[in-house]
């Protein structure tokens, strides 16, 4: 019962980490971005290659993870984002679906179809028993992880100074331009911190996921619901749908196997019926 | 006069004849390989095409004096391209074989052509058992999964396993395996629980805990290859493998493609297949070693063999039939037997599927790889589902 409970935080924490990046550019730049899976494909194939053809241990591969989808999302965002910021939401769906199907071919062709493996350090294998809970080692070391990113992220919104400038760019633009605020800097850095987060969540997946080309299409619609159900107007709203989602998806798969991958649609309807500008938003 | 005009015109019948000679030996053959060489199941169409290819280099490209083109077509593992795709050789090049088919669906999509064409269609990968059924011009050199599944059941039953889970991904071939699992097993007596697990899930940790709480003696999966590492490395973090729970299933789950990479956590699965890169014969020592040279250190697979075997099937087909395709072709197919890579196979005269030995083989390194070692034969296995029909 409660290793379900656990796997199931452990689960939902994991969709935070490959989620956040999204709620951040969804949610604070108001930008759909669909092409969030491509990010977080990139990053894991960044762990991938580095760990299997240069022998880098996992975890010096990860801030290389963050780095490299960063750099990537910094140099399209200057391209090609910029250029989208006011069009329309499907105008940002079908260009972010174009790229995601490109990174899909491009990956298919430069690292072929198969499955990437990674073998994760041996210290981090296995399970240990806590107080008669069956704990696996790797999934504690995704939560601690993520409570770290819940945490920083949140001071960065919620304390700093670039996080109510990034809130004051988002919500007027004009306005914001006119106190001095360079919007299009912060848009920049937050989109890259975005793809960056991305590309932490597909290398920490990838063990658990696995990593293939189809990778963006296969979790776009998990990435979606976390955002969905949380709202998009903080961190916190993505944090807590994660934890339930996962939890609840565990937990509906081990007792009713039968409607198992259904309980996180259900769960979703019954949010947006509800509550449709997620469980932990104000309507706007 | 008379003498001479006759002279000549033999002469010319004799050039002609001659001409013509020359003409048949130029004329193609061409077989038509459709496969899926991009996309999730690319992996199947690489193997088949590198095998269909190193056997047409082992054996040289003409057959029964005429030239051998292959043509090789990708459909991205998706039916209806497949199915354009085999129209478009059976019309535009007209070729006498067509070949590959990655997936189920993928073969029953062109049956209906190679019925109205009458172009004998050889299935190289796809397992289903019923697909030999959708047309009389269908010949299968792959397995069908209750072939390779029937004798885990009974392997399991006679090495004093009593309980299984069973753990499926739920689509026609896990419902395939798991039904002829289970029914062969509670037939010798044991007990089944039955699992499925939605074909998207990315997490199998509820799934595996259920195992681990049920405590059966052995827990049977099947599970498309590529997602194989995911839930061997799941098994293995969850502790399954110490608990005594064996890992039993057909050969998918530990594909010779993949095994290499996934690490120490494959090591002792017990699986039932036709074929294994390790078999112990001579004729798979030099198919293994010609074909990872051909294809730079590439492992075959049993994807491959099944290619290597329908390129063996096809050119002694056209042998017999002296180069002709068609009904002719088919018949030609039917009942022949050959030694294969993975041992003797033979082509079941009835229902046009394959007949071979099935292998149980556990996981072990060997010269720093990790291979399926085969321990034990059952020989000449049927398809079950076929054999229990015509009964």
């Amino acid at each position: 019962m409660l290793t379900i409970l656990f796997d199931g935080i452990a689960y939902g924490m994991l969709l935070f980490v490959l989620a956040c990046g999204l709620a951040v550019t969804l949610g604070l730049m108001n930008f759909v971005n669909l092409a969030h899976g491509a990010f977080a494909m990139a990053g894991g194939y960044v762990t991938a290659v580095l760990m299997n053809r240069y022998g880098v241990p996992f975890l010096l591969t990860l801030p290389l993870a963050f780095t490299v989808p960063a750099v990537i999302g910094l140099v399209l965002e200057r391209t090609l984002y910029k250029q989208l910021y006011a069009r329309s939401h499907l105008d940002q769906v079908l260009f972010s679906i174009g790229l995601v199907f490109m990174a899909v071919a491009a990956v298919d062709y430069t690292m072929g179809s198969q499955q990437q493996m990674i073998q994760i350090p041996t210290w981090l294998q296995g399970r240990v028993e806590i107080l008669g809970i069956q704990v696996g080692l790797y999934r504690s070391f995704i939560i601690a992880v993520c409570g770290v990113l819940v945490v920083v992220l949140q001071y960065i919104l919620t304390q700093t100074r670039f996080g109510s400038r990034l809130r004051a760019a988002v919500d007027d633009p004009r306005v914001a331009r006119g106190l001095g605020i360079n919007v299009s800097v912060i848009f920049a850095a937050t989109f890259a911190v975005g793809s960056g987060l991305a590309g932490l969540g597909g290398a920490l997946g990838a063990e658990i996921l696995g990593l293939d080309p189809t990778f963006p299409l296969k979790f776009m619609i998990y990435f979606l619901i976390v955002v969905t159900v949380g709202g998009t107007t903080s961190i916190t709203g993505p944090f807590l749908a994660s934890l339930i989602l996962g939890i609840a998806d565990v937990a509906g798969k081990y007792y009713v196997p039968s409607l198992g991958a259904f309980v996180i649609y259900t769960l979703m309807i019954v949010v947006l019926v509800l509550r449709p500008q997620g469980l932990f938003a104000r309507a706007r | 006069m008379l003498r001479r005009t006759l002279l000549s015109a033999v002469g010319a019948a004799a050039a002609m004849l001659a001409l013509s000679g020359a003409a048949m030996a130029q004329d193609t053959l061409k077989i038509g390989l459709i496969l899926p060489m991009t996309g999730p199941f690319a992996s199947t169409g690489r193997q088949i095409e590198a095998a269909a290819k190193l056997y047409m280099q082992q054996k040289g490209d003409t057959v029964a004096g005429k030239k051998i083109q292959l043509i090789v077509k990708d459909d991205t593992g998706t039916a209806d391209v497949t199915k354009r795709l085999a129209q478009e050789l059976i019309v535009n090049d007209k070729i006498a074989v067509m070949a590959g088919f990655g997936l189920t669906p993928l073969a029953l999509a062109s049956a209906p052509l190679a019925t109205q064409a009458k172009v004998p269609e050889v299935v190289m990968a796809a397992a289903t058992s019923t697909i030999t059924e959708a047309s009389p011009f269908i010949v299968r050199t792959s397995f069908t999964l209750p072939q390779a599944t029937v004798p885990m059941a009974d392997w399991a039953a006679q090495n004093g396993i009593k309980k299984v889970a069973t753990l499926v991904s739920d689509y026609g071939p896990g419902i395939d395996a798991e039904k002829a699992f289970a029914a062969a097993f509670t037939a010798k007596g044991g007990q089944v629980e039955n699992l499925r697990v939605p074909l998207a899930n990315p997490d199998f940790s509820p799934f595996l805990q259920k195992v681990a709480d049920a405590k059966p003696d052995a827990l049977f999966v099947f599970v498309p290859s590529g997602i194989g590492a995911q839930f061997m490395k799941q098994f293995v973090e969850r502790g399954l493998d110490k608990s005594g729970i064996k890992l039993i299933g057909p050969g998918d789950v530990t594909d010779d493609d993949l095994l290499n990479n996934m690490g120490d956590v494959a090591l002792g699965a017990i699986t039932t297949q036709h074929y294994s890169a390790a078999h112990d014969s001579p004729e798979n020592k030099a198919f293994v070693e010609a074909f990872k040279k051909a294809n730079n250190g590439m492992r075959p697979n049993f994807m491959a063999v099944g290619g290597y075997d329908g390129m063996h099937l096809i050119y002694e087909g056209l042998k017999k039939t002296n180069g002709e395709g068609g009904q002719a072709l088919v018949d030609a197919m039917k009942g022949m037997s050959w030694t294969s890579p993975r041992g003797p196979v033979s082509i079941d005269p009835q229902t046009r599927d394959i007949v071979q030995n099935i292998y149980v083989r556990k996981v072990e390194r060997k010269d720093g790889e990790l291979y399926n070692v085969e321990f034990a034969t059952i020989p000449n296995v049927k398809d079950p589902v076929k054999a229990a029909k015509s009964n």
